[in-house]
């Protein structure tokens, strides 16, 4: 019977029209859909950050009012968040772990199903509330009391569209861990398995342990404003300060996930075009799990200048920088993989490249952030916006798109355009640095984040950051027209795409079948 | 491992997943209305509800009838115990959120506004003396009364405890293959754990009298007196409403010794609702 059925599940392909999207179970399908929203998001968030760096390109008030203003920092963050980098990482996870791993299909499909499909609802949510009585959220991604508690009618439906994107990212996360614990073809042990599956299964587990903690923080925000409860209101005996580590206790962990499956992406790609294996596999994998276990126990660095004990303050200053050393065994890995390679420079390896060299740069500018005495002049200033976005941008996204260069022509079977593919590196490189670059400087003279005006001073900085952010935003257009155009056509992909490619997924033909691995692959 | 890997149950597609999506979103804007105060809202709130219980009812029909058709292989099986596990465990982390917060009110916010950090307590609360439980240095919703631990919470202990033991009694039965037996043992467990919703309806109402005055607005103390209570008998709730679920596939003759996943995920989530329980009546109550 039950062979019968697997049978008959394998037989088909993918339904036709619209329903093979809405009802599909196939990882793939899902993956595809992931990535595509995310890519969606990416330019709504970054449309977003377009008016926020036309309001900063002169002092004074030009194009939106402060409140607007404000509305758009919020959005953006939570877009890019919640709606850009982590559907994306989970559409890579769902395109790859399972070819990765020689397993049929994510491990609970029809949940995997779910997780997608409630993020177009909890998005629309989100996004409608720019429509509302008294605007958007305003009081920044962070959602601090007793300030976001002035939010008009927006103000539950952002709690919920929180509530929503927590409960898709804990079923793909539980999906996750399932499909890597329990589907791996014989022989594919643990350490064994491609970095990126192990960067997951870590992300996963941080995913569990840290949503449902925002969930819970998010509706103390709402009973507060709704039910007469007191958490964060110091006449009943709450702390608004209170808000802020609980937040955070999720808060921390949350930018691991946005990172450690970037360094998964980068650990794959650098051994390919390097064509030697991954320096230190096994130091990988444990650098990424200290670097989870330590993202537990750093939270308040967030909150240094808002009063804490000064044990407190010192305990979060030594915790964070200890967070250096395995992050620096990673960077010191990837630099070895590549000593005395064979070494070529397509755009996988370009971005993966850029990733290593700026997101060190953004890891430099967080030690510098988690000194406490030094964080009292910094908290709050653009300084803090360079460095989340070398982390983020160059980080992350970077990763991402170095992961779209990659596996593009397995997906499509179908080859990038290698010449627009440079020119997308090196005009999104320079671009990004004019963006951000300045924003240190104008951080350390003190300009503050999250307003709409400045002094005049900040003037000139602030013109070539945001003109480095127009730039930076059309170059994302080519990047845009890359993957539309592979999607269509191209020239035809091999099975292993790159000479040094190694894994089960290029063993697939490109693309691969609509059912890859219903019998198992052996792993010698 | 290899035969059980080209067995491994993928299904074609779902419909219950949109239909889930649709109703959650409606649920969610329904009580966001609501809340803002519009009349459409708790309309619309019963809609999305229906439309959840619609799909609950369907997504795990169909996994019922899959289950009993024999098409989950043992590695199927084992996707689920995992699933269930992991699942529970952000459970523990949404309510590890409730109780960081009461200890951190108890260990850092009130004993700081009650003189532990003297400028906040001259210039802003002065006058206020840390203490627990408390509503807060305003007072707030008035004077209040405590509920007694060794009451009906204690007695509430005692019926958690002893479903504990009802349905591991069930489990054996099922495994020995006792139908009767394990019919039983259940409704015991449904019984207890509908007993236990009972005395905590009683107990609400007790304290929202003029006689104790205690609810939700009572400052901190009632915060996390209620929100820690309140989630955790939604979550018996739920745990009840499986429990009877199971209960009724039992008098089917689902299951059987070797193949009861459904069985043990409602064993494993009301052993953790009991767990959390007597976190609850440690450091709510008692202390």
């Amino acid at each position: 019977m039950s062979t019968a059925a697997a049978h008959d599940a394998h037989d088909h392909g993918p339904a036709s029209g619209l329903s093979r999207w809405i009802f599909t179970t196939n990882h793939k399908d899902i993956g595809t859909l992931y990535l595509l929203f995310s890519l969606l998001m990416f330019f709504v968030g970054g449309a977003m950050a377009m008016v926020i760096r036309a309001e900063l390109f002169q002092p004074g008030l030009q194009f939106v009012n402060p409140m607007f203003f404000n509305t758009m920092t919020t959005m953006h963050a939570l877009i890019m968040i919640f709606g850009a980098v982590m559907p994306a990482f989970v559409g890579l996870a769902n395109w790859l772990i399972p070819i990765m791993l020689g397993a049929p299909d994510m491990a609970l499909p029809r949940m995997n199903n779910w997780s997608f499909w409630i993020l177009p609802f909890a998005f629309t949510m989100l996004l409608s509330t720019l429509f509302m009585d008294g605007g958007g959220p305003a009081g920044g991604w962070t959602l601090y009391p007793p300030l976001v508690l002035q939010t008009g009618d927006a103000f539950p439906f952002v709690i919920f569209s929180i509530h929503m994107m927590g409960l898709s990212s804990i079923m793909g996360a539980i999906n996750v861990v399932v499909t890597i614990l329990n589907m791996r073809a014989p022989g594919m042990t643990l350490m064994k398995m491609p970095l990126f599956v192990w960067t997951w299964l870590i992300t996963a587990y941080l995913l569990i342990a840290v949503m449902p903690v925002l969930a819970g923080a998010v509706t103390m925000l709402l009973t507060d404003k709704f039910f007469g409860t007191s958490f964060f209101s110091a006449a009943g005996g709450g702390d608004p300060v209170m808000f802020q580590h609980i937040f955070w206790f999720f808060g921390h962990p949350e930018v691991y996930i946005l990172i450690l499956p970037a360094f998964g992406i980068v650990s794959q790609i650098i051994p390919t075009f390097a064509r030697k294996p991954l320096f230190g596999y096994s130091s990988m994998v444990y650098a990424t799990a200290s670097i989870a276990f330590l993202s537990f126990l750093v939270w308040a660095h967030h909150m240094f200048t808002v009063g804490m004990p000064l044990a407190g303050e010192l305990f979060f200053m030594y915790a964070t920088m200890l967070i250096a050393v395995p992050t620096g065994v990673k960077v010191f890995n990837w630099v070895s993989t590549m000593w005395k390679g064979s070494m070529t420079f397509e755009t996988p390896m370009l971005f993966a490249l850029g990733f290593v060299f700026m997101f060190t740069i953004g890891g430099f500018s967080g030690l510098m952030l988690a000194i406490a005495p030094v964080d009292f002049q910094y908290h709050d200033t653009y300084f803090v916006v360079a460095h989340f976005h070398y982390v983020l941008v160059t980080g992350a996204i970077y990763a991402i798109m170095a992961g779209a260069y990659y596996w593009l022509p397995k997906w499509t079977g179908n080859m990038y355009n290698e010449t627009l593919g440079k020119w997308h590196f090196w005009l999104s490189t320079i671009f990004v640095n004019v963006l951000f670059f300045p924003q240190h400087f104008l951080g350390l003279a003190g300009m503050p984040r999250r307003i709409p005006d400045y002094s005049i001073q900040f003037t000139e900085f602030n013109v070539i950051s945001s003109l480095g952010g127009f730039a930076f935003g059309l170059t994302q257009l080519l990047f845009a027209y890359i993957v539309i155009s592979t999607i269509r056509g191209g020239k035809k992909a091999t099975d292993q795409v790159w000479e040094g490619a190694e894994g089960l997924e290029w063993t697939l033909p490109s693309p691969p079948p609509y059912h890859s691995f219903t019998t198992a692959p052996v792993i010698k | 491992m290899s035969e059980a890997h080209g067995g491994y149950y993928v299904p074609h597609g779902s419909h219950w997943p949109i239909v889930g999506s649709i109703g959650l979103s409606i649920l969610l804007a329904g009580a966001a209305l609501f809340l803002n105060g519009s009349g459409t809202g708790s309309m619309m709130m019963l809609a999305g509800l229906a439309v959840l219980v619609f799909m609950m009812f369907g997504w795990f029909g169909t996994v019922i009838r899959e289950s009993e058709a024999h098409m989950y292989n043992s590695q199927v099986d084992k996707s689920f115990r995992w699933g269930m596990s992991w699942f529970i465990f952000s459970e523990v982390m949404f309510f590890a959120a409730f109780f960081g917060a009461l200890f951190y009110a108890r260990i850092y916010s009130v004993p700081w506004i009650g003189g532990g950090d003297p400028g906040t307590n001259e210039l802003l609360w002065k006058g206020f003396e840390s203490a627990w439980p408390t509503n807060g240095p305003a007072n707030l919703g008035g004077d209040y009364k405590l509920l007694d631990p060794w009451h009906i919470p204690a007695l509430n202990t005692l019926l958690l405890l002893t479903s504990g033991v009802t349905i591991t009694f069930a489990h054996w039965a099922l495994k020995k293959g006792n139908r009767s037996a394990l019919v039983l043992w259940m409704w015991a467990t449904v019984i207890l754990g509908a007993t236990f919703l009972g005395f905590q309806i009683y107990e609400y109402g007790e304290a929202y009298s003029e006689h104790y005055n205690l609810t939700l607005e009572s400052g901190i103390y009632g915060s996390t007196f209620f929100m820690l209570t309140g989630f955790h008998g939604f979550h018996v709730t739920v745990g009840t409403i499986m429990l009877i679920v199971i209960s009724l596939r039992c008098m089917k003759g689902h299951f059987d010794a070797h193949h009861h996943f459904g069985f043990e995920g409602v064993a494993w989530y009301w052993h953790f609702v009991d767990v959390v329980w007597l976190g609850l009546f440690i450091f709510v109550y008692l202390l």
